[in-house]
């Protein structure tokens, strides 16, 4: 018996590029750049004043009529994750709950959910009159904040930022009642919960499975923490647009920002018997983990990476000969940049200089636990129109990167797509993408 | 898979914990055997204002005890000093070299994996609240970014920020032991190290790894958690009398207490266990996840997806529900859980209900969120191992509306073969896991 092959018939992204796939392809095919002056809020005192913004969107129009007043539960992240989710779903022709309650077509039990989410920072402001209440001589006193200040806190406040409910409000929504999980591994999240919902689908304890991630990274909190960990570009703040490059000689940090990358995943099988329209097949994930000391870094040589591009290819039981696009995790950050392509050459070996490398940061940011599932849908809408945009800000490699870098559009055949990515406390993961065919 | 294509047995052969009751194996099973209570006044911050004023810490800990390197691991929030507290008792019993480049136990380092069900680390809550208190001002109502910022930026620590992520527990112990197979992070809420093993479990079934380290750790001892869980009204309110609080069943209870800790437990597949001749306590037969799909603040009714997750667990495994002997239950001592809980084990076990035993340590050990399922599922194996099921302690005043046998307050002697772990987490994600005592 072969293993069960699961395809993507559905895909949902928001981005700072636009609030849905299309409008995010569109950004990616022209070269646009997603990244602005932050304007959430003043971000004068931070090293990086840059971010990738989501435009202003009404959340009550992706969720049923029933479901509006939960809207009030949801955090951005959560926000984020519906909207590509209720993308996802329409695209694919599945008729859940959210859709049509007279015409559901789909068997909620069978249906499993998986979305990578980050740690949700909570909304300073929120807790501001709470705090204000807890000050004693201008300063905060938890005393204080127990007896007066935590009544001011909304009762429901903590349900907005639990990561896992992302997958909960998605699956309430779409009435999805098989397994549900919630990745947690910063920024290779996404990468991870396609895999696993993957995996979900082909040991046959599901036949769908609403897979990726979502995470609004522009929180004052979160960003005052990347540039502390300097992870960000501090060089840029009066070039937006040239702030994240890349694999470029010349990069100086990740710039971050908000997103959502979902993909409906299908048993072939399901997928044939309805008639849907089947973008890819994934078939093949692998995962690791980089270790180094020096833990907000991958390792130098990328290892961790190349073990797990390593079991992808196994798992698809191809050679690297067969892959016609690389999305590598790219974010910019020298360092991790260099590791990361030192890691890649060493899986794909003779066929580094031929296999097109596409980063995508430079254009959408790095948002998070949601990388992988806008990388696995621009990955798909790749394959698709036979596509391969051109790098962004990648004006000269840097040193000891020998990856081909695409720096010009161009027209390709992609058989085998190869998205990766890898986070700040190592994690890893592969996944490849197949062209469909019968 | 094995080599005839067949799925692999999944055996448990390590195990170790930090937690309440103790920071090893033995002292926390007899502390439980004894009915302790590892709930006391909270001393990891100041909460004696706070409508509860009392929890289930880890105390006296230090992870320096546990590794040669200490300073790895300095920076790591409570959550992964305890995670690699409880993975080094687990890697020794195990036979599994932890902080070596190179190992001689023979077991590469592609073939372990780790999955942890982990929660955040506590916020630096001098700088959090500090810098809200600079930049708001209570009369328009707005915050000031740069004020913020001038205390944030000096207050807030990178490293403190960076272990604050939930996937640095994991980190930590690939650091640990060199593990290159999949390592992965959930965070389902109260379920995640249920899932976490029970996932670990299908990565060896399916041929990703020879071994897993799987399980959990988690505290959320800190005062927005604390807050969190007061605003919901979740926690027990009882605080003149911390140890009895937690009291699952009872018609008195109010709520849960909040608790900490880690739970690592050696997942191999018999083929590898069998090879390097380590002693195998337990085999994992079944995994079932399932989503309520109902309302993030309530668990559905009926129980629902409590009922798929226990089902389909017991499908995994090949069983009926005629052949489970013991329900390591999720217990959390709130009114809804326990008894939509009951309600869903009846229509799991139908006549056999009330023949079933159930009980739940989280009476003793409060609970532990993230890495609950984890701890949980240990005492299971011990429980296997000894024939000896826990008791659910401060259970004098049964709810008459539950009426299933709890085992109250004495732990009870008797061969355990097939034992269930569930755990429901908020939001409606539930996972279950059921062990049985090994047999050739």
């Amino acid at each position: 018996m072969g293993r069960t092959r699961v395809v993507i018939t559905g895909i949902g992204a928001i981005s700072p590029l636009g609030l849905t796939s299309a409008r995010t392809w569109e950004g990616l095919c022209a070269g646009k750049s997603g990244i602005k002056r932050i304007t959430k809020f003043d971000p004068a005192k931070f090293t990086c004043q840059l971010a990738g913004e989501v435009e202003e969107y009404k959340i009550q129009q992706y969720v049923p009529k029933s479901f509006r007043k939960a809207t009030k539960l949801m955090s951005k992240d959560i926000e984020l994750a519906v909207i590509a989710a209720d993308e996802a779903v329409r695209d694919s022709g599945l008729i859940t709950k959210a859709i049509d309650e007279q015409k559901i077509n789909v068997n909620p039990q069978r249906m499993a959910i998986n979305i990578g989410a980050g740690l949700i920072s909570c909304d300073p402001c929120e807790l501001a009159p709470a705090v204000a209440k807890s000050l004693s001589d201008g300063k905060f006193d938890i005393q204080k904040w127990g007896k007066e200040g935590l009544d001011l806190v909304t009762p429901l406040w903590l349900l907005k930022y639990l990561p896992n409910m992302l997958a909960c409000h998605v699956g309430i929504i779409h009435d999805i009642q098989g397994p549900s999980n919630t990745i947690t591994c910063a920024e290779v999240s996404g990468h991870i919960a396609i895999a696993e919902a993957t995996e979900v689908i082909a040991r046959g304890n599901s036949d769908i499975a609403i897979a990726g991630g979502a995470e609004a990274k522009v929180n004052p909190v979160l960003i005052m923490r990347q540039c502390l960990i300097k992870r960000t570009t501090n060089k840029h703040n009066n070039d937006a647009e040239g702030a994240c490059r890349p694999f470029d000689a010349d990069a100086s940090g990740s710039v971050f920002g908000d997103g959502g990358g979902i993909v409906v995943l299908e048993n072939l099988d399901n997928a044939t018997k309805r008639g849907a329209k089947i973008y890819a097949e994934v078939v093949g994930t692998g995962q690791s983990a980089c270790i180094n000391p020096v833990y907000e870094h991958i390792e130098p040589d990328g290892y961790g990476l190349t073990i797990a591009i390593e079991k992808a290819l196994a798992q698809a039981n191809i050679s690297p000969k067969d892959i016609d696009l690389i999305i590598p995790h790219g974010t910019g950050i020298p360092q991790d940049d260099l590791a990361e392509a030192k890691g890649i050459e060493a899986a794909i070996g003779k066929e580094t200089k031929r296999i097109p490398v596409w980063p995508t940061k430079s254009m959408l940011s790095n948002t998070g636990a949601a990388c992988g599932g806008l990388d696995v849908v621009a990955a798909v809408l790749a394959i698709r129109d036979g596509i391969i945009p051109a790098a962004k800000n990648c004006v000269k490699k840097a040193i000891g990167c020998n990856l081909n870098i695409v720096t010009t559009a161009q027209k390709a055949n992609i058989r085998y797509a190869l998205c990766c990515g890898y986070t700040y406390g190592g994690q890893t993961a592969a996944v490849i993408l197949k062209k469909f065919e019968n | 898979m094995t080599q005839n294509g067949k799925k692999e047995r999944v055996v448990i052969t390590g195990i170790g914990i930090v937690c309440p009751l103790g920071h090893d194996i033995e002292t926390m099973w007899q502390a439980l055997l004894a009915g302790k209570s590892g709930v006391a006044k909270t001393t990891i911050f100041d909460a004696s204002t706070f409508p509860t004023t009392f929890s289930a810490e880890v105390k006296n800990y230090d992870v320096a005890k546990f590794v040669k390197n200490p300073d790895l691991h300095k920076n790591g929030n409570r959550g992964s000093k305890f995670a690699v507290g409880a993975a080094v008792q687990a890697c020794r019993q195990a036979g599994i070299n932890i902080e070596t480049e190179n190992p001689t136990d023979g077991i590469d380092r592609k073939r372990i994996g780790i999955y942890l069900g982990a929660g955040e680390g506590a916020a630096n809550h001098d700088a959090f609240f500090g810098a809200i208190a600079a930049g708001w001002d209570n009369h328009t109502n707005v915050m000031d970014w740069t004020k913020w910022a001038d205390v944030a930026a000096v207050q807030m620590r990178a490293m403190h920020e960076l272990e604050q992520e939930a996937n640095m527990p994991a980190a930590h112990l690939s650091m640990l032991t060199g593990a290159r197979g999949p390592i992965r992070s959930c965070l389902t809420a109260c379920a995640a190290s249920t899932q976490a093993t029970g996932e670990a479990t299908m990565a060896i079934r399916r041929g990703d790894a020879d071994i897993m380290i799987a399980g959990g750790a988690h505290s959320m001892i800190h005062p927005l958690g604390q807050t969190g869980f007061n605003r919901l009204t979740a926690l027990s309110k009882r605080n003149d009398s911390p140890q009895t609080a937690s009291r699952p069943f009872t018609a008195s209870r109010d709520g849960f207490v909040l608790g900490e800790g880690a739970a690592i437990v050696i997942l191999e597949s018999l083929t590898s266990a069998k090879k390097r001749g380590v002693k195998i306590l337990a085999e994992i037969i079944g995994y079932g996840s399932s989503s309520d799909a109902f309302r993030v603040t309530d668990m559905h009714e009926e129980g629902r997806g409590a009922i798929q997750a226990m089902e389909s667990a017991i499908a995994d495994a090949g069983l009926t529900y005629k052949d489970v002997n013991y329900v390591n239950a999720h217990g959390t001592s709130t009114a809804e859980n326990d008894s939509i809980e009951t309600k869903a084990i009846k229509a799991v076990f139908k006549e056999r209900a009330k023949q079933i035993v159930v009980s739940s340590i989280k009476s003793s050990m409060g609970h532990l969120i993230g890495a609950a399922g984890g701890a949980e599922l240990i005492t299971c194996v011990l429980a296997i191992r000894d024939g000896i099921v826990p008791a659910t302690i401060n259970l004098n005043d049964p709810d008459p509306q539950l009426d299933l046998d709890y085992v109250p307050n004495t732990p009870r002697k008797m061969q355990v073969n097939i034992a269930m772990k569930e755990s429901f987490g908020f939001g409606g994600q539930n996972n279950v896991v059921i062990v049985k005592k090994y047999q050739d």
